[in-house]
């Protein structure tokens, strides 16, 4: 538990520390953010830890009640009504809502008759994830309504058929593959040879080899229909997608954010140009550097060694985790455990990707790195919920028996 | 139930991690591109632009110097005005101007500064300095044009202009950048790596919207500009002010030279035009209207324009023929009209009087017994081995190539040898009858007046001259001129047989050009006719002076205005008396040459 209280700490520090330094108008605001959310920890710790098992579904109910207003009464910002205005602060309903979610998630699926084998359960558990992303679509929010569908990494640890993330993978490199290849007739091509071989080396049977060259049809199918769906988007995420495989195809309009990320980030070299020496980041050529972007600063600054000592400390934060959440003697503990490291998970994966162009720019932070207060708080108040189950757990289990 | 999934989810958190880094490592240590795309994003390089070098003339009199002009710039941000009325009275515009420029300033940049108002002259710019402080968002930007006091000798000096295209293909070194300014002819092309400097260079750091941040590591890779090195020009101002105003309105050439070093003392091509059209703003306009001239202002005469050396060249005819001891002062050959036209005179002359009279038939037979000296049985090979000969001989005298003058463009004339007309009528087809044109200075012959002026200085020196140049000093470099400059180059015919041809020359005078005879001042000099197929003859005449002591030997060409006696004589005896005594004192004669009526 100290040990990566410490590497939170560090990582924590550094935020800070860049904050003051970088960003002089930001980094008051975000150490006013710092402070509550050091306030948020003490109050999670100090509170009752039969609070957030009992809370969980009210807590559900009310960041759903939240978000379904949000897009009435929040502030419209580049087009989207995600925020809340208090004060000179303003607060992003969507991202609290993930731990509550997470909370909710946790409470359905501790029932002892809870098996997510069974259809019946498997579609309690979407409906929960379900309601949020489709109230943050309203705003609408993509990028943190992406972040829902990480729970799916919790739902495959606690029993989810193995199938559906089969058919979810295959599905989801058709799509790469037939975005990236400019002709869909190589893929056609790939895919019946593919169908082919695996009708050959199986048993040949009628059924085996009528449903393989169905599923074959279909993925071709799919393939020649996305292209349609894709021209059928707003046009900002089509550039997006396009931006993805070509980044060199409008540097100046829509490739900027993603050629000028990689440009900070990829003159950093390998030892970095050195705390505040970066260019490209302090003189503005990277947009969103504070919020979305941060991992530039941090590329361009400290180089492959800085982005190393991130990425290993993100990776070795997740993986305590899976150890913490393994140990846990609660499945409510567990299932919440596995909702932080999903979270925390595709956060990390998403943001760094899109910085260096391995995934198209989506708006969403970087955990505890990225400026703003209410990421930092969700994030906070997500972990150490966490933590103050797992300090409990002896006692958790007693209320159980 | 499914504990082994931990696992799976642990090796894809590893897997994501390491194909994370994997492509980082891609980007940030394998493809260097990303940083020099950095560099080109946020390191500005601005150029520090030397100071060009002066040229002065002969006795340190500026020639060319740079003149600041003063853009006064706008950065719109920052810009405010609260009285518009008063504004434009202080900076004397317009207030539909102001607003215009103000208004495309804004839409080039807000924050990049723009010109509100161009060149603003020296005494605009002291009146406004004061002013300027009561105005945030207004600065100056200092430039420089070239400038020249007296408007004279553009042909000589040449003109700077933006670099071409072709000539930034050719600059392998790199030192241009597209729109610097480069010499395009004259000394400021010759003598451009002199004259400009070198430029420095200072490296800022600039954001997005290009505003300056400051300067890139502290400044350690700026360089400062070393301003370029003046130049002395051989020129003498007095004497080219003079020489351009008896041009004026006329077409030709003048060359004078002083003849113990080769100095060009004045270099006029006309027609003349102002050398400061060629600076500043109005350069594009301007060389349009130059370039499309017929009369072509443009074309260096001096060392571009090649005619027939004439009558002149047979004062080159006797000196090789002495040398070679097949003539002696003594030989007297009748003038015989039937071999060539001439005019009338005493007949038979000897050299002295063929020189002096000019006489056409003498030097057709001399020249046979030049080139026919019997070296061979065959008329044919003896013409060939007597004409290559003789060819080598002339080129000694600097004809027949180019001469080597410090300015580019310049033209070599021609003299033939044996290849030419064994290529005109093959070879064993031709003899001395092909051939005789030559021996008066005509057919197959080309002389720039340059090589003119320098046949003078031959004539002054008794055998000997310097490449003409007009490089004096060089600064810094202890006054040093080019080595080539220094070289004496003998002509190959002995100092003696000089005498007789000075003594010639300033009998000739008093035969041909009567109106170049100065009182107090021995001039030796010849007349040539020039001629030309497309009109009139051009009028030529070459002299040197004193006759005892030479200091300036000079030739004159006068297009169009026929015998050499007149124009040519007339304007070269006037410089001659310009140079040397500071002043003219013939009125008359100065009044002749400047109405430019030379019909009679």
């Amino acid at each position: 538990m100290i040990g990566w209280i410490n590497i939170y700490a560090a990582v924590y520090d550094e935020q800070a520390a860049k904050s003051i330094f970088d960003f002089s108008i930001n980094s008051g605001k975000q150490l006013v953010w710092i402070g509550t959310a050091v306030l948020l920890i003490t109050v999670i710790m100090v509170a009752d830890y039969r609070l957030f098992d009992n809370l969980s579904l009210i807590l559900y109910g009310v960041f759903l009640l939240i978000l379904l207003l949000t897009p009435f009464i929040g502030k419209e910002i580049n087009g989207q009504r995600a925020w809340f205005e208090i004060g000179s602060f303003r607060l992003q309903p969507g991202e609290f809502a993930k731990f509550a979610t997470a909370l909710a998630l946790a409470k359905f699926i501790e029932k002892p008759s809870f098996d997510l084998s069974q259809p019946k359960y498997q579609f309690q558990a979407l409906l929960i994830i379900l309601i949020p992303i489709s109230l943050i679509m309203l705003q609408p929010d993509t990028g943190t309504a992406m972040v829902y569908t990480a729970f799916f990494i919790m739902l495959y640890r606690e029993g989810m058929p193995q199938k559906y993330y089969v058919i979810a993978l295959l599905f989801i490199a058709v799509s790469l593959l037939s975005l990236a290849v400019e002709n869909n007739l190589y893929i056609a091509f790939g895919v019946v040879a593919l169908t082919v071989i695996l009708i050959l080396m199986g048993k040949k049977t009628w059924q085996r080899i009528v449903s393989f060259v169905l599923i074959g049809i279909a993925i071709i199918a799919y393939s020649y229909s996305l292209d349609f769906v894709v021209s059928k988007l707003p046009s900002h995420q089509q550039n997006r997608i396009m931006v993805l495989f070509n980044p060199d195809i409008d540097p100046l309009g829509v490739g900027w954010n993603v050629t000028q990320s990689k440009i900070a980030i990829g003159s950093g070299g390998f030892w970095g140009k050195g705390y505040l020496e970066g260019t490209q980041t302090k003189f503005d050529f990277v947009p969103e550097q504070h919020t979305d972007f941060i991992f530039c600063t941090l590329g361009e600054e400290f180089g492959w060694i800085g982005s190393l000592v991130v990425v290993a400390l993100f990776v070795a934060l997740l993986i305590r985790l899976v150890f913490l959440a393994e140990r846990q003697k609660t499945r409510f503990s567990r299932v919440y455990g596995y909702c932080v490291i999903s979270i925390l998970l595709f956060h990390f994966m998403i943001n760094i990707s899109m910085t260096i162009g391995l995934f198209p720019v989506v708006g969403i932070p970087l955990p505890f790195f990225s400026y703003g207060g209410s990421s930092l708080w969700s994030f906070t108040i997500l972990l150490f919920i966490f933590i103050k189950l797992d300090s409990h757990r002896i006692q958790l289990l007693g209320r159980m028996n | 139930m499914n504990e082994n999934r931990q696992i799976v989810i642990i090796v894809t958190i590893m897997i994501i991690g390491v194909v994370l880094l994997a492509k980082l490592f891609m980007i940030q240590v394998i493809d260097d591109s990303f940083l020099r795309r950095a560099e080109r994003n946020a390191v500005q390089r601005i150029v520090d632009y030397p100071y060009r070098g002066l040229v002065y003339d002969r006795n340190e009199e500026l020639l060319v110097y740079n003149n600041p002009v003063f853009d006064l710039m706008v950065i719109p941000k920052e810009f405010k005005v609260k009285d518009t009325i008063r504004f434009c009275e202080l900076f004397q515009i317009e207030k539909e101007k102001l607003i215009e420029k103000y208004t495309a300033a804004k839409k080039y940049s807000w924050v990049k500064p723009s010109p509100l108002i161009k060149q603003i002259s020296t005494t605009d710019f002291a009146r406004i300095q004061d002013y300027l402080i009561d105005y945030p968002g207004l600065f100056v930007m200092t430039r420089s044009v070239r400038a020249y006091p007296d408007s004279i000798a553009a042909n000589a000096l040449g003109y700077i202009a933006e670099i071409q295209a072709r000539q930034l293909e050719r600059d392998t070194l790199n030192y241009y950048s597209q729109g610097d300014y480069i010499g395009h002819s004259g000394m400021e092309s010759q003598y451009e790596k002199i004259l400009r400097g070198k430029k420095g260079a200072k490296y800022k750091m600039v954001n997005v919207r290009g505003v300056d941040k400051g300067s890139f590591k502290n400044g350690a890779l700026d360089t400062a500009s070393i301003a370029g090195k003046n130049i002395q020009s051989t020129i003498d101002i007095a004497l080219q002010k003079y020489g351009e105003k008896l041009m004026k309105g006329k077409k030709g050439s003048v060359v004078a030279i002083e003849p113990k070093t080769g100095e060009i003392l004045s270099m006029i091509s006309a027609p003349i035009y102002d050398p400061n059209l060629l600076a500043g703003a109005a350069y594009g306009k301007n060389y349009k209207v130059l370039v499309t001239d017929s009369t072509r202002p443009l074309f260096l005469r001096p060392i571009q324009a090649k005619y027939p050396p004439g009558s002149i060249f047979k004062v080159v005819q006797s000196l090789i023929g002495l040398q070679w001891g097949v003539i002696n002062p003594n030989t007297t050959l009748a003038c015989n009209k039937s071999l060539v036209a001439c005019h009338n005179h005493p007949n038979p002359v000897n050299l002295f009087g063929a020189i002096r009279n000019s006489c056409n038939p003498y030097y057709y037979q001399a020249f046979r017994m030049m080139i026919n000296q019997e070296k061979s049985t065959n008329t044919y090979i003896d013409t060939q081995i007597g004409l290559d000969e003789w060819h080598t001989a002339v080129e000694k005298f600097g004809l027949g190539h180019e001469m080597g003058v410090d300015l580019p463009y310049e033209s070599g004339g021609s003299v033939p040898s044996s290849k030419l007309y064994n290529k005109i009528y093959g070879e064993g087809r031709w003899k001395y009858s092909t051939i005789y044109s030559l021996s008066i200075g005509q057919g197959e012959m080309l002389v720039t007046p340059l090589q003119m002026a320098n046949l003078a200085a031959i004539f002054a020196n008794k055998g000997y001259y310097y490449t003409p140049h007009l490089v004096k000093a060089i600064d810094g470099e202890n006054g040093s001129i080019p080595e080539e400059f220094t070289v004496k180059h003998e002509v190959g015919v002995d100092a003696h047989h000089f005498d007789m041809v000075q003594d010639a020359m300033a009998q000739a005078l008093y035969g041909t050009a009567t109106r170049a005879i100065i009182k107090d001042i021995a001039i030796a000099g010849k007349t040539g006719t020039a001629q030309n197929p497309h009109g009139e003859d051009h009028s030529v005449f070459v002299a040197f002076a004193p006759k005892e002591d030479p200091k300036i030997a000079i030739a004159v060409y006068v297009e169009n205005e026929g015998w050499g006696g007149r124009a040519a004589a007339s304007t070269a005896s006037l410089m001659i008396e310009k140079y040397l005594r500071g002043h003219v004192e013939r009125p008359e004669l100065e009044k002749y040459v400047l109405i430019g009526n030379f019909g009679d």
